[in-house]
């Protein structure tokens, strides 16, 4: 049995659905993010998990008990908000303190574990601290010692990261990463970062305009995108229209309008005539001045016509310019491994693309 | 392809501004408001110092006044002949001034202390559940001209066949403290962040706990401005007052103004003067406990 179940969840606000019958199971000791654009649903779901707002319809079972009827504070769950929502009238300590005051806990107790909690997010000498005095990353672990020093069974996050610059960031990630590995408390993450998603997560479960597109291991999200959404919102992704002209077994023929035909794969075999895309990622595509096709290997030739130097990566947007067919755009994208810089292809050149059959997906609705 | 690989420099600048050539000229930004802050500053500057001290000087001269002829060693307010306690000591033993200042006091104090539970249940009810009319209901009386409340009350209080009184007033002054309240208590809590109080609840506290430990701590101030607020008011009051007080139930208003029907005597100046300090005194503290809420807010 799942620690959380969500089950057919809907809510509405007026005529608008912001969550849209979801349904989702996270494990025990899992760090499960909820991944998707603003206003998508995110937050909304989360509070219907937390207790602050009931759903229209469906149910929420967490260790196999539903929960809608149960009150926030009843619920073996705590919440870290975007701001922390630190009480700013009490010291660090007792904020810590206050969900085992809650309890009723012993004093003796309590004086024992905020000490020993305190110790492990290093903030030993901030016990008489108020949170105004604090920095916006000792803020953060002030939040995070106070929602797990009476060891909930599930930790809800709302882009608990999002107010802190870019180094404290990464640093953070890495904190929360070894921390829900260290205590084993099941983590449901919120952000609009993919990057983050990825990064972190055993499990991401995609949304847009409150529904759920995909839920799966950030490795499959990211190489087996199952929708054009997810193609699209993961990562950067080329994505052309596309319709089955041959399947067989595992190998599949599409007709791109201005290429003609592309070798392509799938697991399951589809009827000829269907309609969709081919997601292919830049980084898949080899690009080159000339280039000798394998077997099993798409080849075009193309004119840059942009690129987008990034430091690591450069990105170049290849126009295919092949059989008088063009006005396609293909992104490439090249390591910049160079020992002495970088070289680029320049616009206007002309280059080679190739990619393997099974390099691109061919997602359909 | 115009570079090998491998044996290329690091690109030069001109080669990458001729890869993203900039849109040219750029619109110099930051130039309007320029041009706008300057016509401020000569706007600001005379023209508006003058109105200020003016204003001011108009408000304020008065007050001095009464002040300074507080001090007159004369029996008459004209002239100024020299300086003397005299007229505070000759307060302390006007039996009828002490017993207005007592009245004056019992009424400030009971309503502003039943206007501040009441108020902030009504600031907290308009923050909370955000309806049309209450606010309205709760604000209203504030912009009633205070003869009609005045009038209105004492035709209620007829009605009711009520004697009046210090109970009559007391009731009045309730009434029209509970709006001031009311809107420094709600505007406290809308600068309180919502996510506390939701905080306090996912960690375990009932709706009441997170009431008693996290809400009201934080609006003490704002609670505590209003409840000087309602009881300067009440103290200063004197056209609702004068409707509803009774034979035996003069305040320290009323009796000024009795007083001024025959003379504008020095002790007339000297009970103002009182009256005024007590006034500025709580209305400063209210302004720092709950600056916000001052602020026209
Ligand atoms: N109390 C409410 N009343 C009306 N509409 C609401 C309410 N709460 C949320 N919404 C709407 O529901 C949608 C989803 O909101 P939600 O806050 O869940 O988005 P989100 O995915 O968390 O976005 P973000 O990344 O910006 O935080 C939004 O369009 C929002 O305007
Ligand atoms: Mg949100």
């Amino acid at each position: 049995m799942a620690l959380l179940e969500i089950q057919n969840v809907t809510r509405r606000f007026g005529n608008f659905e912001a969550v849209h019958d979801v349904g989702l199971e996270v494990e025990a000791g899992e760090f499960f993010t909820l991944l998707g654009p603003s206003g998508c649903g995110k937050t909304t779901l989360l509070r219907m998990i937390a207790g602050f707002d009931a759903p229209d319809a469906g149910r929420i079972f967490l260790n196999g008990q539903d929960l809608v009827a149960t009150p926030p504070e009843k619920r073996p769950l705590h919440t870290i908000f975007q701001n922390y929502a630190l009480f700013p009238h009490l010291t660090v300590a007792d904020n810590i303190a206050f969900p085992m005051r809650m309890a009723k806990l012993g004093e003796r107790a309590i004086a024992e574990k905020v000490k020993q909690i305190l110790d492990e997010v290093r903030l030993s000498e901030m016990g008489g601290r108020y949170p105004a005095d604090l920095s916006g990353g000792q803020k953060q672990r002030v939040a995070i010692a106070r929602a797990l020093v009476d060891r909930p069974h599930l930790l809800l996050l709302d882009e608990p990261l999002a107010a802190l610059d870019l180094k404290l960031r990464e640093q953070m990630q890495i904190e929360l990463i070894n921390l829900q590995r260290e205590v084993g408390i099941t983590f449901i993450y919120v952000t609009h970062d993919q990057g983050e998603a990825l990064a972190l997560s055993h499990r991401i479960a995609v949304m847009d305009a409150g529904k759920v597109m995909q839920v799966g291991r950030p490795e499959d999200i990211y190489e087996f995108p199952a929708n054009r959404f997810v193609a699209d919102f993961i990562g950067v992704c080329n994505l052309l229209e596309a319709s089955v002209t041959a399947a067989e077994p595992d190998a599949l023929t599409l007709d791109i309008p201005p290429l003609g035909k592309v070798g392509a794969y799938s697991p399951q075999s589809l009827p000829v005539g269907r309609h969709g895309v081919l997601a292919l990622r830049p980084e898949k595509v080899r690009i080159d001045s000339q280039i000798v096709a394998a077997p099993q290997e798409n080849h075009f030739s193309g004119t840059v016509r942009a690129l987008i130097y990034m430091g690591d990566i450069t990105m170049y947007h290849v126009e295919i310019t092949c059989d008088g067919a063009s006005g396609l755009t293909i992104k490439a994208l090249l390591p910049n491994s160079q020992a002495r810089g970088a070289s680029f292809f320049e616009v206007g050149d002309r280059v080679e693309i190739a990619w393997r059959y099974d390099a691109g997906r061919f997602v359909y609705e | 392809m115009s570079n090998g690989h491998g044996n290329y420099a690091a690109p030069d600048n001109e080669t990458r501004h001729a890869r993203f050539p900039l849109p040219s000229p750029l619109p110099q930004a930051g130039e309007g408001d320029k041009g706008l802050l300057r016509k401020f500053h000569v706007k600001h500057s005379w023209g508006l110092l003058l109105a200020g001290l003016g204003g001011s000087l108009f408000l304020y001269l008065p007050l001095v006044i009464v002040v300074v002829y507080s001090f007159n060693d004369s029996n008459i307010a004209a002239q100024w002949v020299g300086f003397t306690w005299r007229w505070y000591d000759v307060l302390l033993h006007d039996a009828e001034m002490i017993q207005a200042a007592y009245n004056s006091l019992l009424i400030a104090l009971v309503a502003s202390a039943v206007a501040t539970v009441l108020g902030t249940l009504a600031g907290m009810a308009m923050y909370r559940y955000k309806l049309r009319l209450l606010p309205f209901l709760v604000v209203a009386p504030l912009a009633i001209p205070e003869i009609l409340t005045g009038v209105s009350l004492l035709v209620f209080f007829v009605l009711l066949n009520m004697t009046l009184g210090l109970i009559s007033i007391m009731l009045a002054h309730i009434s029209f403290c509970i709006s001031f309240v009311a809107i420094v208590v709600r505007s406290r809590l809308a600068g309180m962040d919502e996510s506390l109080v939701e905080a306090a609840r996912d960690l375990g506290a009932t709706p009441w706990q997170s009431f008693r430990l996290i809400t009201l701590p934080l609006i003490v101030p704002g609670v505590l401005a209003g409840a000087l607020l309602a009881f300067t008011m009440s103290i200063d009051d004197f056209v609702i007052t004068f409707f509803t007080a009774g034979v035996e139930s003069t305040t320290l208003p009323l009796k000024i103004y009795t007083m001024i029907k025959i003379a504008v005597t020095p002790e007339v100046n000297a009970i103002s003067t009182i009256l005024m300090l007590i006034t500025l005194l709580l209305v400063t503290i209210a302004s720092k406990l709950a600056p916000n809420a001052m602020r026209g807010g």
